[in-house]
C-alpha cells in the first residue's frame, strides 16, 4: 500500500507539468490583448502597452514564456499580477477560505445527502422519498443565485441571524450559509446516488444473508449495507471538493467570499496567465491528493479491492 | 482679459468657504456632530488595477483611492463640477497659451516634504515620456515638447518594430521659475487647460517616487486630505486623516477603509444592513423596479454625472457611410421608454453630445434627430437601401445588455428589420477590435468626461486624430471650429463655438447619443452630510458620522 | 427484500411486442429482458410521456403558440401573467409563453447532447481504467486529473472564440459547438464515477467466472460490468442534464454561446436575475419547465436502473 501511495505522488510531478502547461497555453490563446482594455474607452498609449508587455515577456514564444514561468515557480515565486500584487499573496489569502468553505459545503452535502439518500433508500416509493425528489428537482431547477440572494435577504437582512456578507476572517460559523447554497447541487446528487446505491445493495446476497443470519437490522444498514452503498458516493465527494473551491464564483459573490472562484474568474478576464496558473495548479494538487485519498478510501470500505 | 480670468479663480475659493460653513454649522438637528473625529468609515471599492501612481491610473478603483491620497492644482466643486484653485494660488494666462501657475504655501507630502513647483514639473515629464509607459501620458499632449518625449509605435504594438527612443528626456513647454512657481507653454492656445489640472494626472509626486520607485508603490505618498496607512490586497486599503493638510475643509472623519467586495451585490446587501457605510454603484438587482428607495429609505441619491452612452459607427466600413442611414436609426430609438423601462427613469434621454452638468453645455443641442419618431426614421431608413440585420454589439462583461436589447426592441418595431445584440466577451476583447479598426457592427461606446468642460466631450471624440475618435469621423469644418474654440479668449467665447461644432457633429451623427449616465448612490444610517461628486465619489471632506 | 414481481418477469410473453426481438427461443438478452419489464413500469410510462411531449415541444413550438418569441415592445414590459400573455411579459415585452415554448428546443438538445456526450466519454474512459487497472488506469486517471483542473470558463471561452469562425453563424453549428464543448470540458466526473463503480464490480465472482471462462474484455465489460455500473452514472446524468440547461446560459452571459433570437430556458432564467423581487413570474415559469424536464428523465434513469439491474430479478 504504501508503494502504491509512493508512485501515486510521484506522477503528480507530470501531471503538474502538464496542467501548468495546457492552462499557460489556454490564457495565452484568450483573444484579446491584456492591455487594451485597461485606459477606459481611450487607445492606451502605444508606450503603456509596450512597457507592460516587455515587463511581462508578453512578447515571448508561449514555451519561452512558460519556462521561465516553471523556473520561477519551483523557487517558490508565483509571480505578480498586473497591477504589481504577489501571486503568492493572493494564493495565500484566498486558499484557506476557500478551503474552509469547500469543506463546510462538503460536511453539509455529506450529510444531509447520505442521510436523505438512506432513508429514502430504504423506504423508496414513500412519502419521505417523495417528498426528498421534490426537493431535490426544486435545487436543481432553481439557481444558485437565487438560492444565495433568497437566504442572504431572508436570514440577513429581514430576520437579521445571519450577517449578510461574510467578514474577511470568514470563520467556519459564518460559512454555514454559503455552504450551504454552494453545496445544493451537489446535495441533490448525493442524496440520490445514496438511494440508489443502497436501494440496489439491499437486495444483494451478503445483505439476504446478513438478514438471514437474525442480524439486528440497524447492524445490517450500519455495518453491511451502507458500507458497501458508499463506494459511489466516497468517490463523488471527493471529486466534488475540487468542483467546490473553484466552482463557487456566484456564492462567493453573493456573499462576498474572497476565495479563489472568483479570483479564477477575474484573472481569466485579466487574462492575468500568472494568477490562474498558480491558483489552479494548487488546485490540481489538491484534487490528486483527493483522488490518492477516495482510490484508499475504496480499499477500506470493499475488502475486494486490492492494490498492487 | 486678464482680470477676467483672475476673477473666475477668485470667484472659486468661495464656494469652499459656502460648503465649509454649511457643514461645519451641523445643520442637522439631531445627528450631525462634529466630535466625530474618531471615526473610520468605510467605503464600496474594487481591487486597483495598477499601482497607486496617479499618472497610471485612469479606472475607478485605483482612481477613487488616489483621489483621497494626492491633491491637485485644482479642484472642482462636489456639486456643481465647477473648477476652484487647491494648491495653486494662482493660474494666470494672457493668451491661454502661457500659463503661469503659482503654488500655495504650507503644502506637505505625507513624509514630510514640502510640494515644490519641482513637485509637479518632475511628475509631469515624467508620466508623459514614452518609456516610462504610463497610461495618461496623453494627458500632456498639449504641452510643448510633448511630440519630443513621446513616441508612438509607427506600426502598433503587435507590429515588429518598437516605438524610437524620445528625442529630449523632458518637455521644453514646463518651466520652474522659483520654488512656488512654474510657467507652463502650450504648443497651441487652449483655453481650458486649467480645468485639466484638476485631473490626478496632473498631481504632484514626491522625491521619493524618484529615487526609489518599488518604496513608493508599497507605500504611496501624497500631498491628500489622507494618507496611506495599509493595503491587503484582494481585501482592503486603509487611509487616515493627514493632520498637515492645509486644504479646506477639514475632513471630519480619521479614516476610511476602501474595501473590496466580490460583487456589487454584496456591497449592497452590506449598506443595507449598515455593515459598510457607503456604495456608489447600486446593483442592478437594487435598482429593478426602483426598489434601493424603499430598501435605503432617505439614504440614497441618484444624479447624473459626466458621462454619456452612445451607439458608434464604425465609419470606415462603406456600410455605415451614409449619415440617412445614422440618423435614421438615431430616430428610431424610443429614448424615453428605455429610460422608464430599463432604468426606472434615471437616465435621461440623451439631447445633445454633452452630459448635464458640465460647464458649458446647452440642452438640446440634438433636437429633432434624438426625438423618437419612427415613421420618419422608417422612411429615410428604407431610402438608404441598408442591407441586412441591424447588430448592436458591446462587451458581455459590463452590464449593458439589457439597454442594448430594448434599443434594438426599438430599432426593430420602428425600422422593420431584424436588430440583434452580438455580445463581445471581454472588454479587453472589444478594445483590441476598436482600436485596431475591426469592428463590424455598431459598437457600444461610452464617455465619462475626465475633466469637467464641454471640449472633453468633443475633442477627444469627434476631432480628426482625436484620441478616442474610433470611428474615424472626419469633418474639416468640425476640426476649423474646434481649433477656433480650443484658442478663444475667454471661456465663454470658446463655449459658444463648441456649442456650434457640436451642432453641426450631430448633423452627420457619426455616434447616436442615447442616454445620459447616472449614478445611484446609498449609505448606511450613520453617515450624515453625504455629498456625492459628479465624479462619482463620496465627498470624503465634508462627509460627517453620528454616533448613535 | 423480496419482490414477487421478479419472478413474474421470467415468464416468456412470446410475440406481445416486436421490438422485444431476437429469438424467443435462447434465454432473452438482458437488454429485451429490461425492455420487457420496463413496458409495465407506470414509472417508465409517466416519464416517456412527458419526454415525448417535450420533444414535441421542441420540434414543433408552432403547434402551441403562434406568437413570435423574440417580438418585443417596451410598453408592456415586464407585465404579470393575464389572459393575453399566460405567461406574463419580460423585460423587453417579450411574451414569455412563446419564449418558454420556443426555448425547448435548445434546451433539451443542449441538455440532452451534452449529458449524452459527456456520459459516453466519461463512462468509455472510466470503464477501460477501472476494468484494466494497472499504466492504463494510471494513464487514463492522469489525463482526468488535468482535464478536471481546467477551469470552465478559461477553457470554454477558447474553444468557443476559437472555432467560432469555423462553424458559421448559423444556430445549428454554435448549438453543436457548445454542446462539444460543455462535453469535452465536464467530462472528468463521470469518468471518476464510472471508474469506482468498474474498479468495485471487477473482482466480483460473476467477473472472474467470465473471464474465466474465456470471455474477451469487450465481452466482459459489455455484457456483465456495463449493467452493473449503470446506475451512478445514470443517475448523475439525469442530475447533470439539469445542471447542462443552466450551464447553456452562462455560456451566453460571457457572449460565447448562443445567440438572439436564440431562446433557450437557460437564458430566461439568467436575465430573470435581476428581477426576481419585482417580477417573479419571469423566473418561475422557466424554472417550471426545466423541473419538470429534469423530473421526467430522473423517472426514467430510476425506470431504466431498475430495469438493468442484473440483481433486482
Amino acid at each position: 500500500m504504501s508503494r502504491y501511495i509512493l508512485r501515486r505522488l510521484l506522477q503528480l510531478v507530470p501531471v503538474f507539468v502538464g496542467t501548468t502547461f495546457l492552462i499557460y497555453l489556454l490564457v495565452w490563446a484568450l483573444p484579446g490583448d491584456p492591455f487594451a482594455g485597461k485606459c477606459g474607452e481611450r487607445a492606451c498609449p502605444d508606450a503603456y502597452v509596450t512597457r507592460m508587455r516587455e515587463e511581462f515577456h508578453l512578447d515571448e514564444n508561449v514555451v519561452v514564456q512558460y519556462l521561465r514561468y516553471l523556473g520561477n515557480l519551483l523557487q517558490g515565486d508565483f509571480g505578480q499580477t498586473f497591477s504589481g500584487t504577489s501571486v503568492g499573496e493572493l494564493i495565500a489569502a484566498a486558499y484557506p477560505v476557500t478551503l474552509r468553505l469547500a469543506i463546510v459545503a462538503l460536511l453539509i452535502e455529506a450529510a444531509i445527502g447520505v442521510l436523505a439518500g438512506v432513508l429514502t433508500g430504504l423506504r423508496s416509493g414513500g412519502f419521505l422519498d417523495n417528498l426528498v425528489l421534490v426537493s431535490t428537482l426544486f435545487l436543481i431547477s432553481i439557481p444558485v443565485f437565487v438560492t444565495g440572494y433568497v437566504l442572504q435577504t431572508v436570514l440577513g437582512l429581514r430576520l437579521g441571524i445571519i450577517s449578510p456578507t461574510v467578514s474577511a476572517d470568514a470563520g467556519f460559523g459564518e460559512l454555514l450559509v454559503p455552504g450551504f447554497v454552494l453545496a445544493s447541487l451537489s446535495m441533490a446528487y448525493v442524496a440520490r446516488l445514496t438511494r440508489t446505491s443502497i436501494a440496489e445493495n439491499r437486495r444483494s446476497d451478503y445483505v439476504r444473508t446478513a438478514v438471514a443470519k437474525g442480524l439486528e437490522p440497524r447492524r445490517v444498514v450500519g455495518v453491511h449495507l451502507l458500507r458497501n452503498s458508499l463506494i459511489p458516493v466516497v468517490t463523488f465527494l471527493g471529486v466534488d471538493l475540487g468542483s467546490l473551491m473553484s466552482g463557487a464564483i456566484v456564492t462567493e459573490g453573493i456573499f462576498n467570499i474572497r476565495g479563489i472562484g472568483g479570483l479564477i474568474f477575474r484573472s481569466i478576464a485579466l487574462r492575468e496567465g500568472a494568477t490562474v496558473t498558480g491558483v489552479v495548479v494548487l488546485l490540481v494538487i489538491v484534487y490528486l491528493l483527493m483522488n490518492l485519498l477516495v482510490d484508499v478510501v475504496y480499499a477500506v470500505l470493499d475488502p475486494r479491492i486490492r492494490y498492487v | 482679459m486678464r482680470a477676467r480670468r483672475a476673477a473666475a479663480w477668485a470667484a472659486a475659493p468661495l464656494s469652499i468657504v459656502l460648503i465649509t460653513t454649511a457643514c461645519g454649522g451641523g445643520g442637522e438637528p439631531g445627528g450631525g456632530s462634529a466630535g466625530a473625529s474618531g471615526v473610520t468609515i468605510s467605503v464600496n471599492g474594487t481591487e486597483p488595477e495598477n499601482p497607486l501612481v496617479p499618472g497610471n491610473t485612469n479606472e475607478t478603483g485605483g482612481g477613487k483611492i488616489i483621489d483621497a491620497l494626492f491633491s491637485p492644482l485644482v479642484e472642482y466643486d462636489p456639486t456643481t463640477a465647477q473648477p476652484a484653485n487647491m494648491v495653486a494660488e494662482s493660474i494666470e494666462t494672457t493668451d491661454s497659451q502661457v500659463y503661469t501657475i503659482r503654488l500655495k504655501d504650507g503644502w506637505t507630502f505625507h513624509d514630510g516634504t514640502p510640494v515644490t513647483a519641482q513637485s509637479f514639473v518632475r511628475a509631469w515629464n515624467y508620466t508623459a515620456y514614452s518609456p516610462n509607459g504610463q497610461q495618461n501620458g496623453s494627458f500632456f499632449s498639449h504641452i510643448q515638447g510633448f511630440d519630443q518625449v513621446h513616441t508612438e509605435d509607427p506600426d502598433g504594438t503587435a507590429g515588429p518594430q518598437t516605438a524610437p527612443q524620445p528625442a529630449a528626456p523632458e518637455m521644453s513647454g514646463l518651466r520652474v521659475v522659483d520654488d512656488r512657481t512654474f510657467e507652463v507653454t502650450l504648443s497651441a492656445p487652449f483655453a481650458v487647460f486649467p480645468t485639466m489640472l484638476g485631473y490626478r494626472a496632473f498631481a504632484p509626486l514626491p522625491d521619493l517616487f524618484f529615487t526609489d520607485k518599488a518604496a513608493f508603490e508599497a507605500h504611496p505618498i501624497g500631498n491628500g486630505p489622507f494618507r496611506f496607512v495599509s493595503r491587503q490586497p484582494g481585501a482592503n486599503i486603509m487611509v487616515e486623516r493627514y493632520e498637515q493638510w492645509p486644504g479646506a475643509p477639514k475632513p471630519s472623519v480619521s479614516g476610511i477603509e476602501f474595501r473590496f467586495y466580490e460583487s456589487a451585490e454584496a456591497a449592497y446587501a452590506d449598506v443595507v444592513a449598515n455593515n459598510l457605510d457607503f456604495i456608489e454603484v447600486i446593483p442592478p438587482s437594487g435598482l429593478a423596479g426602483n426598489l434601493y428607495r424603499t430598501d435605503l429609505a432617505d439614504r440614497s441619491v441618484s444624479r447624473t454625472y459626466l458621462g454619456v452612452q452612445r451607439l458608434g459607427f464604425p465609419l470606415y466600413d462603406p456600410r455605415y457611410q451614409n449619415p440617412e442611414l445614422r440618423k435614421a436609426i438615431s430616430m428610431a430609438i424610443d429614448r424615453e421608454a428605455v429610460n422608464q423601462q430599463i432604468f426606472g427613469g434615471t437616465r435621461p434621454p440623451a439631447d445633445g453630445l454633452v452630459a448635464p452638468d458640465v460647464p458649458g453645455r446647452v440642452a438640446g443641442q440634438c433636437g429633432d434627430l434624438c426625438t423618437y419618431q419612427p415613421d420618419r426614421a422608417r422612411k429615410m431608413f428604407e431610402a438608404t437601401g441598408f442591407q441586412g440585420p441591424i447588430e448592436l454589439t458591446s462587451n458581455a462583461d459590463s452590464g449593458n445588455a439589457e439597454w442594448i436589447q430594448a434599443t434594438c426592441v426599438s430599432i426593430s418595431n420602428a425600422l422593420g428589420v431584424q436588430c440583434t445584440f452580438v455580445p463581445v466577451p471581454t472588454f479587453g476583447e472589444i478594445r483590441s477590435a476598436i482600436n485596431a479598426r475591426q469592428m463590424k457592427q455598431i459598437y457600444r461606446s461610452s464617455w465619462v468626461a475626465d475633466y469637467p468642460s464641454i471640449e472633453n466631450f468633443l475633442n477627444p471624440l469627434y476631432r480628426t486624430g482625436g484620441s478616442t475618435n474610433d470611428g474615424e469621423y472626419t469633418n474639416p469644418a468640425v476640426d476649423a471650429l474646434l481649433a477656433r474654440a480650443d484658442a478663444a479668449p475667454s471661456a465663454e467665447e470658446g463655449n459658444a463655438l463648441y456649442q456650434e461644432a457640436e451642432r453641426l457633429i450631430i448633423q452627420d451623427m457619426p455616434a447616436i447619443p442615447v442616454y445620459f449616465q447616472s449614478f445611484q448612490a446609498g449609505w448606511s444610517e450613520r453617515l450624515q452630510n453625504v455629498t456625492v461628486t459628479p465624479f462619482r465619489e463620496l465627498d470624503l471632506e465634508s462627509v460627517t458620522v453620528s454616533e448613535q | 427484500m423480496s419482490d414477487p414481481s421478479v419472478l413474474g418477469t421470467a415468464v416468456a410473453e412470446p410475440g406481445s411486442s416486436g421490438a422485444g426481438g431476437g429469438a424467443p427461443d435462447r434465454a432473452r438478452s438482458l437488454a429485451s429482458d429490461a425492455w420487457h419489464d420496463l413496458r409495465r413500469r407506470p414509472l417508465f410510462l409517466i416519464s416517456v410521456t412527458l419526454i415525448a411531449f417535450l420533444l414535441v415541444l421542441a420540434a414543433f413550438p408552432q403547434l402551441f403558440t403562434s406568437v413570435d418569441p423574440s417580438a418585443g415592445d417596451l410598453a408592456r414590459s415586464r407585465q404579470p401573467p393575464s389572459a393575453q400573455a399566460w405567461f406574463g411579459y419580460d423585460l423587453l415585452g417579450r411574451d414569455v409563453y412563446a419564449r418558454t415554448i420556443h426555448g425547448t428546443r435548445v434546451s433539451i438538445v443542449v441538455g440532452v447532447l451534452a449529458t449524452a456526450f459527456t456520459v459516453l466519454l466519461g463512462g468509455t474512459l472510466g470503464m477501460i481504467a477501472g476494468y484494466h487497472g494497472g499504466w492504463v488506469d494510471t494513464l487514463v486517471s492522469r489525463l482526468t486529473d488535468v482535464v478536471f483542473g481546467l477551469p470552465f470558463v478559461l477553457g470554454a471561452i477558447v474553444i468557443l472564440s476559437s472555432f467560432r469562425e469555423a462553424v458559421g453563424g448559423g444556430a445549428v453549428g454554435i448549438t453543436a459547438l457548445v454542446v462539444l464543448t460543455m462535453a469535452a470540458l465536464s467530462w472528468p466526473v463521470s469518468m471518476r464515477i464510472t471508474r469506482s463503480a468498474a474498479i468495485a464490480a471487477r473482482d466480483q465472482d460473476y467477473v472472474r467466472a467470465a473471464r474465466a471462462l474465456g470471455a474477451g474484455p469487450a465481452r466482459v465489460i459489455w455484457r456483465h460490468m456495463l449493467p452493473n455500473c449503470l446506475a451512478p452514472v445514470l443517475v448523475y446524468a439525469t442530475i447533470a442534464l439539469g445542471a447542462f440547461i443552466g450551464v447553456e446560459a452562462t455560456l451566453s452571459f460571457l457572449g460565447i454561446g448562443l445567440r438572439d433570437p436564440v431562446v433557450s430556458w437557460g437564458v430566461m432564467i439568467s436575465e430573470a436575475r435581476d428581477y426576481i423581487r419585482v417580477a417573479p413570474h419571469l423566473l418561475l415559469f422557466p424554472a417550471a419547465f426545466l423541473a419538470v424536464t429534469v423530473l421526467a428523465f430522473v423517472m426514467l434513469g430510476d425506470a431504466v436502473r431498475d430495469a438493468f439491474d442484473p440483481k433486482g430479478r
